[in-house]
């Protein structure tokens, strides 16, 4: 089980920084205060907790993959990564190894943004149980995402690619802080073609229990874990070869 | 026993030839010094030695395993200390042993006696406890040598080991290379000349991809007339290099 040892390895250099734990589970609980003041202010209907917090648990993946990206970014730009390319490990182990410790830090992270919302006001249903465990096959995508960004750019350059640009990618496109509707037309098109907006969706048909609404945007999700996976696992391997 | 058996290896990047038909043979136990300029091949050849790059042609074997066909079997028997330090910044020096050991699949107590043996030999116990990232060069690179000997590896590439250590850290360093003579085969690449002549049992010169030349450090001076091994490595390279 190496890739257990390596994944073991890669939470603690996640969890032993404490700007991850800052921005991972920090920075979405501070929207979700802010968004909720400003909605006791002036009442919007996308603000409404119930709205709010599926998409703000969404918003939170985004650091996932800044944190994936991250990892593996700097383990290619030390030697380290060369040195276990000389071990026995095989490509799966690391794939497993950079994934797996990734997706409970999601996780506990969704956790602690609903139990804020909760506090806030969202209403308690059983249906918030279903959301943290959606929450696992969407975190892969997201953690895909960082796979791909940290096998194809250093550690700066992932620093604005995953920090800057897709945190906003992901704002923008999802539908969280304005409805889509409203702009329509071609900004509307690009956006469901993408996943973000799927997996807001997701998340706030399973709050609500409309399962049978869930199922189409499930699939826009998985479908782009999985795409995103084997891109991801494609660009390691071929890096590793460059090696 | 022969450890390395290496055979018209080549490799070629575009219109570059980073290593021209090396063939050599390593026997068990011995520490070889691979020598060069920069860019000599020193490098890409131990890529591909410890699988890291395919070669574009010709083979090695590696205690008789191919490093084109057995790459697993390969990486079993072998270990590297690149040239850059290799440690896991976030983890402590403790942790990063742990990491070998695991990667390696040693149950607790050879973990145990294993992590032991390592930090007496590197004299690491007084910042086991520290995260490598903190440490100084020099300590960073006797931790990268300990992980890289933790697996317990019959064949280990050390390249460039002593950059960047100061003149005690050095010595102790080669007291440990020489401890391990005998049953480690050793391959190790460096600048400093002296350190090669001090600790090989050969020595090959690498020049433009070829090899110039493969035997003792004595045998080397005899053979280009000359008082003293840096004399006969720059004569060497320089009549290469016309």
């Amino acid at each position: 089980m190496r890739f257990l040892t390596f994944a073991k390895r890669t939470s603690k250099e996640i969890l032993r920084d404490p700007l991850n734990l800052a921005f991972g589970l920090g920075f979405p609980v501070v929207i979700l205060l802010l968004l909720t003041a400003i909605q006791a202010n002036i009442p919007v209907s996308l603000f409404e907790i119930d709205r709010l917090a599926p998409g703000i648990c969404i918003f939170g993946l985004s650091f996932m993959t800044l944190f994936s990206a991250t990892v593996i970014s700097k383990d290619r730009g030390s030697s380290l990564l060369a040195r276990l390319y000389t071990t026995p490990m095989r490509s799966a182990d690391f794939m497993l190894g950079y994934t797996l410790p990734i997706i409970p830090i999601a996780v506990v992270q969704s956790i602690v943004c609903f139990l804020v919302a909760l506090a806030l006001g969202l209403t308690p249903t059983v249906n918030i149980i279903y959301c943290v465990l959606f929450i696992i096959p969407i975190s892969i995508f997201f953690i895909s995402l960082g796979l791909l960004c940290g096998s194809i750019f250093n550690d700066k350059q992932v620093g604005g690619i995953c920090g800057a640009l897709l945190t906003n990618l992901c704002a923008f496109l999802s539908g969280i802080w304005f409805d889509l509707e409203l702009i329509g037309g071609a900004f509307k098109k690009i956006a469901y073609a993408l996943p973000f907006v799927h997996a807001v969706e997701l998340e706030r048909a399973v709050f609500n229990g409309a399962f049978s609404e869930a199922l189409p945007h499930l699939l826009w999700v998985v479908g782009y874990a999985a795409a995103g996976l084997t891109v991801a696992i494609l660009c390691f391997l071929h890096q590793m070869k460059r090696k | 026993m022969i450890a390395v058996k290496i055979n018209d290896l080549t490799k070629k990047y575009k219109d570059t030839v980073a290593v021209n038909g090396l063939s050599l043979e390593i026997s068990e136990g011995e520490i070889f010094s691979l020598l060069g300029t920069n860019g000599a091949g020193k490098t890409t050849t131990i890529k591909m030695l410890s699988c890291l790059t395919d070669p574009t042609s010709g083979d090695a074997e590696i205690f008789g395993k191919s490093i084109k066909n057995d790459i697993i079997d390969v990486k079993r028997l072998i270990a590297v200390s690149p040239q850059e330090t290799a440690v896991a910044p976030g983890l402590s020096v403790r942790e990063n042993l742990e990491l070998m050991c695991g990667i390696y699949r040693f149950d607790r107590k050879k973990s145990e006696n294993k992590i032991r043996e390592m930090t007496e030999i590197f004299s690491l116990s007084k910042i086991e406890n520290k995260k490598a990232g903190k440490l100084s060069g020099g300590w960073q690179r006797r931790l990268s040598i300990a992980m890289a000997l933790i697996s317990e590896p019959r064949l280990l590439f050390l390249d460039e080991p002593t950059l960047g250590l100061d003149v005690i850290a050095r010595r102790e360093l080669h007291d440990t290379i020489r401890r391990l003579a005998g049953h480690t085969t050793i391959i190790l690449t460096t600048h400093y000349l002296d350190e090669a002549e001090a600790l090989s049992d050969r020595i090959g010169i690498m020049c433009a991809g070829k090899l110039l030349i493969c035997d003792t450090a004595e045998n080397i001076k005899g053979k280009t007339g000359t008082n003293s091994f840096e004399e006969a490595f720059i004569r060497m390279v320089s009549e290469a290099e016309k």
